[in-house]
């Protein structure tokens, strides 16, 4: 049906085969030379429209904190004063910066260890040795995927309080592993499907247990996977914010970015040391996606559309 | 006759069970079983303690309908049901439309579109609290990065755009738009990309270029692709809670709040958790008919996100 639509343009292939310095052709580099000026104008736009939020925290961060209050589209007296009061933890907000930088790192850190640890347990268990029934977890894994985590969060955060857990990471531990665990699985699973079976038959023939198996062949063949979930987890525990405001109200306890937007809250909020805290906050995620961007897009390929 | 029936089983109950046991086991030998369980048990300790018992705990605390005529009288509910279907509506369009657009640019061959493609990324890299925090500050009607540049640039006196409704709506939009394009631009590239190249010079030969060749090769092949992904973003887009949170707060007077934050709000605020499930449960009917179609067709089709 489709194939009508192109008989239609016959003439134009014709016009684009034969570019010499014919009429046609010149007619062809022309509309070539417009389109490449149409791109070059669009990345033009492109770059504008997704710098400028960029470009605004990095320039506040080099603001001294009266400048913020003015109407300059560049820093005045640019200076890292701001860095230097957020890292020394020079102002009363921040005097707990590096504890709750590390309150960051352990959960960021644990998430990935659990979501790695249960999901490829998981598709171990469905996809190797073909539980019956497993299609219950993955569509149980799938359910989860698709609710949103807000619509959650209340009765969660009830259900924590009621354990005592309020103020311990360990809630936050747990609700970031149930929401960062589906996608984990989906992917282990997809990837497991180009891991041969006959593999797992012939190690189970000489004698090799289950977890045997799992740690020697499964773990090893799967780690390219394992690489992109575990960014992908690291990334979502380092940058969620409502459960760990929800969960972590203490100054001792609490993650960087409550901290962060506990700025927002006060009389006169201090904008220099709140952009210099977001870009040393902003750091480490950004280090990551860029040096494992590559990995996690296989990820994201691997059969973006099939039939 | 049920009374029978439970006798009969409890008659027959050995020869039931292990038929039973043998129906779970399926071709797994005695340790292997113990194993596959073992090595499942931790996932269904997560689904049951963190996914189905909240959701449960939810619905029942939702289940007072008595709280509903108190939802549904707030004024400030009703806007947010006007909020959340303009948001939902333009915020998903105009997100993936852009984002398929977006896509082909990509395709791109050269250093340039590398470049670009890298840098364009970068919203979707940084981690969304300071990318809003950022937007909150640059649309200041005073002091915003957005109005001094529109008036040392071009001399207008920019609007305080967090002020008034439908700009503070319209910005919190915006905002969306320019941390989430660049995720589904990724994925539909991906998708473009896993469309062998064989299929294009095939419709070169039979003349399919430009507008044609995006209408009747590229856009068949990505339907399914994009039905899935709307449907996708429709429900990531209504569960959305730090877009408005950060950049308009809800305001001005809670008129741009959405059903993800007004439940919070109620819940916290006002200290009604049951008003603030409340809220959210209204979303419910839209959910889940959503949630059962996007089911269906991950499962069917072969959409890898």
């Amino acid at each position: 049906m489709s194939m009508r639509g192109f008989a239609v343009s016959g003439p134009l292939a014709i016009a684009a085969t034969s570019d010499r310095s014919t009429r046609a052709g010149r007619a062809a580099r022309r509309r070539r030379h417009a389109s490449n000026a149409a791109i070059l104008l669009l990345y033009a736009v492109m770059l504008v429209w997704t710098l400028t939020p960029i470009y605004n925290i990095v320039m506040i961060a080099l603001e001294h904190e009266g400048d913020v209050y003015g109407n300059s589209i560049v820093p005045v007296q640019p200076s890292f004063d701001s860095f230097w009061v957020v890292v020394s933890q020079g102002y009363w907000y921040l005097e707990n910066f590096w504890h709750q930088f590390g309150n960051t790192v352990f959960i960021a850190g644990m998430v990935t260890f659990l979501v790695l640890l249960i999901a490829s347990m998981t598709s171990f268990t469905v996809g190797r040795m073909r539980l019956r029934n497993g299609w219950l977890l993955t569509n149980a894994a799938l359910l989860t995927y698709v609710i949103p985590a807000s619509f959650l969060a209340i009765p969660f955060y009830l259900i924590m309080n009621r354990y005592g857990l309020a103020n311990n990471p360990w809630s936050v531990i747990a609700a970031l592993v149930t929401f960062a665990t589906p996608y984990a699985i989906f992917i282990f699973q997809e990837y497991g499907r180009s891991i041969p079976l006959e593999l797992d038959e012939s190690a189970r023939i000489d004698g090799a247990s289950p977890l045997v198996i799992y740690l020697r062949i499964y773990l090893p063949l799967m780690s390219p996977a394992l690489v992109a979930v575990g960014t992908y987890a690291l990334l979502l525990a380092w940058n969620e914010y409502l459960y760990q405001f929800l969960l972590l109200s203490d100054k001792r306890s609490m993650t960087v970015p409550v901290a962060l937007a506990q700025f927002l809250n006060s009389d006169q909020a201090p904008w220099n040391y709140m952009m210099a805290t977001a870009i040393i906050y902003a750091l480490p995620p950004l280090a990551t996606y860029y040096a494992f961007r590559h990995r996690m897009s296989s990820g994201l390929t691997m059969g973006g559309v099939k039939g | 006759m049920t009374a029978t029936t439970v006798l009969d089983v409890g008659a027959s109950s050995p020869g039931k069970r292990r038929s039973l046991w043998r129906y779970w086991r399926g071709n797994l030998k005695g340790s292997e079983f113990t194993w596959a369980l073992a090595f499942s048990v931790p996932y269904i300790a997560v689904f049951l303690g963190f996914v189905a018992y909240p959701v449960f705990y939810g619905l029942w605390m939702g289940s007072d309908p008595a709280l509903y005529s108190d939802v549904f009288s707030d004024v400030i509910y009703q806007d947010t049901v006007i909020n959340t279907l303009v948001f939902v509506v333009l915020g998903v369009n105009l997100k993936l439309f852009l984002a398929l657009l977006l896509s082909g640019v990509f395709m791109r061959p050269g250093w340039l579109t590398k470049v670009m493609l890298m840098l364009f990324v970068l919203p979707w890299a940084v981690p969304q609290l300071p990318a809003f925090i950022s937007l909150h500050w640059m649309l200041n009607g005073e002091w915003g990065l957005l109005n001094n540049a529109l008036w040392i640039l071009g001399g207008i006196e920019g609007p305080s755009w967090l002020n008034e409704r439908w700009t503070a709506l319209g910005a919190a939009i915006a905002s969306h738009l320019w941390k989430w394009t660049p995720f589904w631009t990724v994925i539909l590239l991906a998708g473009r990309m896993s469309i062998p190249q064989d299929i294009y010079d095939a419709a070169k030969v039979d003349g399919a270029t430009g507008l044609n060749r995006f209408l009747f090769v590229t856009f068949p092949l990505l339907a399914n692709l994009y039905l899935v992904l709307t449907l996708l973003a429709t429900i990531f887009l209504l569960g959305d809670f730090n877009t408005v949170f950060f950049v308009t707060g809800g305001g001005p007077n809670n008129e741009t709040h959405l059903l993800a934050t007004l439940g919070i709000r109620n819940a916290f605020d006002l200290a009604r958790p049951d008003l603030g499930v409340a809220v959210v449960m209204t979303a419910l009917p839209v959910l889940i008919p959503l949630v059962i179609i996007l089911m269906r067709k991950l499962r069917t089709t072969e959409v890898q996100l």
